[in-house]
């Protein structure tokens, strides 16, 4: 699981992200590993969410490059992101509303579609037949995750919870190699943060992915990652197993804001 | 299974429109067969206009210059050569159009064509404009829609100016405006059922996710402005072959006002919204049109009130924006499946039912 | 051309900008607040000129106090519209209140057509319009003359409201950020509705004077000055008022001078000023002096 001799697949180069003159992330290089699951943590504001807009490609970094499985993404736009294996979850919910659960993961599939929009306008028997493969498809990832008994629930509908289990669900039917999550267990209780954790395990190991989050609920953190990434003011300040980082003085006093007497 | 039986509903349901149409033909007087026309036509047009508005949910505010871009089309294509020169007396026709005209029983091509030019005019007012957010886009459309008015009314070697055309070959009939209005629905809502529709309704709801699923946002966005403008073009093209004239009049933004309101008034993103407002608002302009004109019934003498249908149109919409957005049919579909669930349900006796639950 | 007929119509450009300039106000403000979009902006411009129709030519009152009179009225009518159509609809998307404008300008419209008559009705121009001057060989109408300095002087006061009032104050905090202005007491209902009483105020004056100038007053008369209007307020930077002016004038002679220069092409002058509106669009959607937003992923 935690093999150090599995190759890098995710390589972020010295990246810097500045929006004028507010530098949000300085200088911020990371490697994860096949298979691994990553964390990444800091105070609010540190700079987490906006490391993952520019991995996903929402913003283009003024310095730095990322090399997915070797190849540049730099630049791409998310929906190319996507299309090269990394997906990824938001921290405010961003569900198709209006349409059904089962619609929300068939989405995901509209990307590597292989009919043409002529044989869809007419209805043709052999868009339909790829339809409806793409609904068994569907299905099957639903149940895989628990939610096929929701399949023609509206997404608005659901609670919440479920909602963020559709969420990654949705991710994971883009077919991804890299799964970004951002702060997964927001809003959760203890027992639905425990269900979290082993849902993460669970969907690393069944559909062979890395993963990569973002959370603040400590527990999660120390249970289900392997190595942790701390964000201050957008720099790197530690990163470690999680007993290293629990032991780190600069951690605590980021996230405390306290200063120590330490040599 | 069902999809077996679905089909046959729907050809059984064709049969059954053409069996009106080949009634109303014999039967209908010429008023009431011109209602029956023009609700046809606004089918297409609101159907169309549906899918920008509704089903991908961006704001469109031009869908009248796509309507005039098919008139304008299908008017070129079809005047007699005869008519041209008479018609164009300030300014002489351009060639090509001065030297051929098409023949009536090639239609089906210039209704296509009519369409094609349309669809050319949304791909390239689209293509910079798409990308352009909410109100935004909006504005841009209407724009547009603005620029082609004042294009027709001052190209006169092209449309003749605010003269306008006439001695168009009446074309339209019941056949072809309500066959046109079966074919947009038929694929606009197979393009709604299908990944494409998924796509459009996924950018409706949230464009940043969709981008992060690998929907490519502004080649969905275009597919939607492509077949809208596509059928708004037809939309116009069968107007203009109805009433036999065309000027720039026609296509003013009170058209896109009338679009608007079916839409809004039938549920953003309902095609049986959308198709049952049509015909509800063709009628109920004409029911109006009688406040508008003098009446003189001997002991009471209406003068009429011109404007009245629009003042009742916008306080319509207005009251409708304040206090029933959702339209009357929401975001409701009918569907054969619904009909026939509505129907089994009402066979099955009511302890049966408790049974299988 | 000579160059007094440039002079000519230089000024005439920027009296017809200062107009715009005055209408373009109302736009950028309320655009400012409520990101909304007041289509029936256009038709308030032509309420204006219709008060002040019935104040002069039918109630004979001297035009001081019709001038009043039609400014107070007209703000009235801008703060009506936003109470029953717009207030309701406050936490909507933009979309809706843009569709509901649209329907209060036909609305606006079609009242006035069905109440007033579509037919044109002459303006009784004000004697300073009227009278031209001549100053050292160029003639000059009242109105070229008359029509920048009142537009100068409404926006002096505009500006000195803004930025020297604590309604001013509360104005521009609301633009910025408007619930926490209302977390911090202000009546953000209050501030809204004077937003529009001074636009549609503004636009009252700027019909008055329009009808000077163009002294036939129809109900359709706001739709094409408004459009144009919004343009300015657009290419000067929506939200912004300088902007808004500078818009204005722009507009204005670009307006007068293309048709001065090319009067072949006249006839699209119209569809030139709405090209300019979606080349800034797509170009420059922020205006010469707008701010950039973005939208928080």
């Amino acid at each position: 699981m935690s093999a150090a001799d599995k190759q890098i697949i995710l390589d972020v180069q010295n990246v810097t992200m500045a929006f004028g003159g507010l530098v949000a992330v300085k200088d911020f290089s990371l490697q994860i590993r096949q298979n691994q699951l990553v964390g990444l943590i800091g105070p609010n504001g540190a700079g987490k969410t906006t490391v993952f807009n520019i991995i996903t490609g929402q913003y283009r970094p003024t310095k730095g490059s990322i090399i997915f499985t070797g190849q540049d993404i730099t630049g791409l736009n998310p929906s190319a992101v996507t299309k090269a294996g990394i997906a990824r979850t938001f921290q405010n919910i961003r569900l198709f509303t209006s349409m059904t659960v089962l619609e929300n993961v068939l989405v995901a599939y509209h990307c590597r579609l292989k009919s043409s929009v002529w044989s869809a306008f007419f209805a043709l028997p052999s868009y339909r037949r790829e339809d409806s493969l793409l609904r068994a498809k569907g299905m099957e990832l639903l149940e895989q995750v628990d939610l096929a008994h929701l399949a023609n629930e509206k997404a608005g509908a659901l609670p919440y919870g479920q909602q963020r289990r559709l969420e990654i669900a949705r991710a994971l039917a883009t077919g991804p190699r890299l799964l970004l999550l951002d702060e997964p267990a927001a809003g959760m209780n203890p027992e639905e943060t425990a269900k979290l954790t082993n849902f993460i395990r669970e969907i690393r190991d069944r559909f062979d992915l890395t993963v990569f989050l973002i959370e603040h609920d400590m527990s999660l953190v120390m249970k289900v990652c392997e190595e942790i990434r701390v964000l201050d003011y957008g720099q790197t300040i530690a990163h470690g197993t999680p007993a290293e980082i629990q032991q780190n003085a600069r951690v605590i006093e980021a996230y405390l804001g306290e200063a120590e007497d330490h040599a | 299974m069902k999809q077996r039986t679905h089909m046959l509903l729907s050809i059984a349901s064709l049969v059954m429109l053409g069996a009106v149409i080949w009634w109303a033909n014999g039967n209908l007087n010429a008023y009431y067969t011109r209602v029956a026309n023009t609700a046809a036509i606004y089918v297409v047009a609101a159907v169309s206009y549906n899918l920008i508005n509704g089903t991908v949910g961006a704001l469109s505010l031009g869908p009248n210059g796509f309507m005039a871009l098919g008139g304008y089309t299908i008017a070129l294509l079809m005047l007699p050569i005869a008519q041209k020169q008479m018609v164009y007396f300030l300014e002489p026709l351009i060639w090509p159009f001065s030297a051929f005209s098409l023949q009536p029983n090639y239609y089906l091509i210039g209704l296509i064509l009519s369409g094609v030019i349309a669809a050319l005019g949304a791909f390239l007012i689209g293509w910079p404009c798409l990308r352009l957010k909410g109100d935004y886009l909006a504005i841009a459309t209407f724009g547009f829609g603005e620029i082609i008015f004042v294009l027709a009314n001052n190209m006169l070697s092209v449309t003749n100016g605010a003269l306008g055309i006439k001695g168009l070959p009446e074309l339209t009939n019941l056949w072809w405006s309500w066959g046109m209005a079966a074919a947009t629905i038929f694929i606009i809502k197979n393009v709604v059922n299908s990944s494409f529709g998924r796509a459009m309704r996924a950018v409706r709801d949230n464009e940043v996710a969709a981008e992060a699923m690998g929907i490519n946002v502004s080649r969905t966005k275009m597919l939607a402005f492509l077949i809208s403008g596509f059928f708004g073009g037809i939309s116009g093209a069968l107007m203009v072959m109805l009433i036999s004239t065309i000027s720039p009049t026609l296509f003013m933004f009170t058209m896109t006002f009338n679009l608007l309101i079916i839409v809004v008034l039938g549920g953003l993103g309902s095609i049986t919204g959308a198709t049952v407002t049509a015909v509800l608002f063709a009628v109920l302009q004409e029911v109006l049109r009688t406040v508008e004109s003098p009446i003189d019934l001997g002991f009471i003498q209406w003068p009429g009130i011109p404007g009245m249908r629009m003042v009742v149109f916008s306080v319509l919409l207005i009251l409708m924006m304040l206090f029933y957005r959702r339209g009357l049919f929401g975001s409701w579909e009918f569907s054969w499946e619904w009909l026939l669930s509505k129907l089994r349900r009402k066979e099955v006796p009511q302890c049966q039912q408790q049974i299988n639950k | 051309m000579s160059i007094e007929i440039f002079i000519q119509q230089v000024l005439n450009g920027i009296s017809l900008g200062s107009l715009y300039s005055l209408i373009a106000i109302g736009y950028t403000m309320v655009y400012g607040i409520l990101a909304l979009i007041n289509f029936a902006h256009g038709d308030i411009f032509m309420i204006g000129a219709y008060i002040a129709f019935f104040a002069v030519a039918i109630y004979a009152l001297p035009w001081w106090l019709a001038a009043i009179l039609t400014v107070l009225l007209t703000a009235c009518v801008g703060m009506l519209i936003e109470r029953v159509a717009y207030r309701p609809l406050r936490d909507e998307p933009r979309i809706s209140l843009l569709i509901t404008a649209v329907g209060v300008a036909f609305f606006i419209e079609n009242l006035a057509i069905v109440t007033l008559g579509a037919r044109p009705k002459g303006f009784p121009v004000p004697a300073m319009m009227a009278t031209n001057f001549d100053i050292s060989g160029i003639r000059i109408s009242g109105v070229s003359l008359w029509v920048p300095v009142l537009s100068i002087c409404l926006l002096g006061c505009l500006l000195y409201v803004i930025y020297r009032t604590k309604v001013g104050m509360a104005m521009r905090a609301v633009a910025k950020d408007i619930e926490a202005t209302r977390l911090m007491g202000v009546n953000v209902d209050k501030v809204i509705m004077y937003t529009f009483a001074i636009g549609s105020g503004l636009a009252a004056a700027g019909g008055m004077m329009w009808a000077s100038k163009y002294p036939q007053i129809q109900p359709l008369m706001g739709m094409y000055p408004g459009w144009k209007a919004f343009t300015a307020a657009v290419v000067g930077g929506i939200g912004n008022i300088t902007g808004a002016m500078i818009g204005g004038l722009i507009i204005g002679l670009v307006e007068i001078l293309t048709v001065a220069f090319f009067p072949s092409i006249s006839g699209f002058r119209d569809a030139i000023v709405f090209a300019i509106l979606i080349i800034f669009l797509l170009v420059k959607p922020t205006g010469l002096m707008g701010e950039p937003l973005k939208e928080k992923v």
